[in-house]
């Protein structure tokens, strides 16, 4: 198969290549996962509007007056950690269910569309509103919050956020595979909310009774904050055991998800 | 344009159980370049399934499959057909001209978009999302989506559902066109005056098996061929043992009759009621035919 990269078309003529670029096809497959998500008020209101405004509410409205810069960045990185989970498990577990039942993917199957383009797709879209919702919360954080960071610092919080929502992806990519379109914004809720509170996100292990904070490292959303905290210079351990846990657990939801969907359809 | 002609797809002796149910019992069908194949069959028949075979979106268990001379499996093999499913519904968030554009990217050679336009009537719809249109709208970009990559076969299911009388006709006439240029459709349907209008040959599926094979005249002619009508005081009972007569009945005033022949039923007609009036012969449709085939499997 030949392939060449052509520039992206914006223009409303379809060209007339003579070839197939994977290039082209994979920035019109993000370009229409985006947009798709976009126009969907139900998803990008919630997904891209509730990290700020509970940032906003928890981490600088109802914070203590005089907390100390060490509480911000805190904040920042769990709240991001929050945010970057999102995006993940609703982007690709509902877009994957509806896409199922409606016939879409067989549709895809049929077409000429190159194998695994449609998830590279999803996976684009998902770091891009990841890294979306972690800019806004960082300039929040500038503005607002008046967090001090250094610029390493906030590079290694934004790639941490495209790169921290690929565990969420394959969790939500393996939900998708087991409920109907209908049903998956409600699963996916009761993965997502419980995860949210259970593994340190939204709040503190110390808080929470002993037997919770033992099996917070089974949920992926405690080795992303434990990640992001490190990022801001406040981490509590090595960070290599978590990305290693956050790989793996990537690599199994895929490959389980991919041994379903070839499966089941 | 597609000169070479011959085969475009075949299924050859397919079988395709899920768990205890055989969707496709030794289904043995050919597609020809240049010309439209109509797989009929009620619900349930297998035509999904052997649409899927094709497609290569499942395997069959037994049998084989041939796409354009290749697997179906294969990018390349794909690249040269076009593909419309009733049951695929299109993201509701994107405009037409985003569809359009991303489908054509898939293909080495798409069509420029003011024939792509042509084909489905669709110039008015592309800066509007696929969602707010109306089912005949959507039917017609689905149409254009199928044929936007110069298919060398072209799957079209149901495709001029919803479609009033305007659409069908232009969706009909590019169907046609491509034809001539050499294209093989695979058309799968319910209605049965659509697949008469298009379909050069003509599959019909019963319970996953192929019951009738063949040009749509040698399909018509395994249905019953006259059908008999006129206003008479001859009873039926009288007539359904005559030659030819497969059934007969009163139909308020009028007597119907089937029969594979009509001369000599007429004539006997005449003969015993010479006041006989009201009297039209024509000759059994497609749909007929195809309820009779599935009448006399079931």
């Amino acid at each position: 198969m030949t392939v060449t990269t052509q520039p992206i078309e914006t223009a409303s003529a379809i060209p007339s290549a003579t070839r197939v670029s994977l290039t082209r096809i994979l920035v019109l497959e993000a370009h229409a996962e985006c947009m798709r998500l976009m126009r969907t008020p139900a998803f990008s209101l919630p997904v891209i509007g509730f990290p700020p405004l509970f940032y906003v509410l928890f981490g600088l409205v109802l914070a203590p007056a005089h907390a100390s810069s060490t509480v911000g960045q805190v904040m920042l990185a769990t709240f991001i950690a929050f945010g970057v989970m999102a995006p993940g498990l609703f982007g690709l577990g509902v877009t994957l269910a509806i896409d199922r039942d409606r016939g879409l993917l067989t549709l895809k199957r049929a077409l000429p569309m190159p194998p695994g383009a449609y998830l590279l797709a999803k996976l684009v879209m998902a770091m891009l509103f990841a890294a979306t919702i972690s800019l806004v919360l960082m300039l929040l954080a500038i503005t607002l919050g008046h967090v001090v960071l250094g610029l390493f610092e906030y590079g290694a919080l934004l790639a941490l956020s495209m790169l921290g929502v690929l565990p969420f992806c394959g969790l939500g990519l393996l939900v998708g595979t087991f409920v109907k379109g209908q049903a998956a914004p409600a699963v996916i809720n009761l993965v997502y909310l419980p995860m949210s509170f259970l593994s340190g996100v939204l709040l503190p292990l110390s808080i929470l009774p002993h037997i919770v904070a033992q099996l917070a490292p089974l949920w992926p959303a405690y080795h992303l904050v434990q990640l992001a905290l490190a990022a801001v210079g406040r981490g509590h351990s090595a960070t290599g055991p978590h990305l290693l846990v956050l790989a793996g657990m990537t690599g199994l939801f895929f490959g389980i998800a991919r041994s379903r969907l070839q499966t089941h359809g | 344009m597609i000169t070479d002609s011959g085969t475009a797809a075949t299924l050859d002796g397919v079988v395709k159980r899920y768990g205890s149910t055989t969707a496709l019992d030794g289904v043995g069908l050919r597609i020809e370049r240049g010309r439209v194949t109509a797989l009929l069959g009620a619900n349930g028949a297998g035509k999904s399934t052997s649409v899927a075979v094709l497609l290569g979106l499942t395997r069959p268990d037994a049998g084989s499959v041939s796409l354009l001379g290749s697997s179906p499996q294969l990018l390349a093999t794909r690249r040269r057909i076009g593909v419309m499913l009733q049951s695929a519904a299109l993201p509701d968030t994107l405009r037409v001209r985003e569809l359009l554009r991303l489908t054509a990217s898939y293909y080495p050679n798409p069509k420029p978009i003011a024939e792509v336009v042509r084909s489905g009537g669709i110039g008015e719809l592309l800066g509007r999302l696929y969602g707010k249109l109306s089912g005949g709208q959507q039917r017609r970009v689905q149409f254009a989506l199928a044929v936007c990559g110069r298919p060398e076969l072209l799957f079209l299911d149901e495709p001029t559902t919803g479609l009033d009388i305007e659409a069908r006709e232009m969706v009909w006439s590019v169907i046609r066109a491509l034809v001539a240029q050499g294209c093989a459709v695979l058309l799968t349907t319910h209605y049965l005056e659509e697949a008469e209008a298009l379909a050069h040959r003509v599959a019909v599926l019963v319970r996953g098996r192929i019951v009738a094979d063949g040009t749509l005249d040698e399909v018509r002619a395994q249905g019953v061929r006259r059908r008999i009508s006129c206003i008479t005081r001859v009873p039926p009972e009288h007539t359904r043992s005559w030659p030819g007569v497969s059934a007969a009945r009163r139909q308020q005033e009028r007597l119907e009759i089937e029969a594979t022949v009509a001369e000599p039923v007429v004539r006997r007609l005449l003969d015993l009621d010479p006041d006989l009036s009201g009297l039209e012969v024509r000759r059994a449709g497609l749909a007929e035919a195809f309820i009779q085939l599935t009448r006399e499997v079931a």
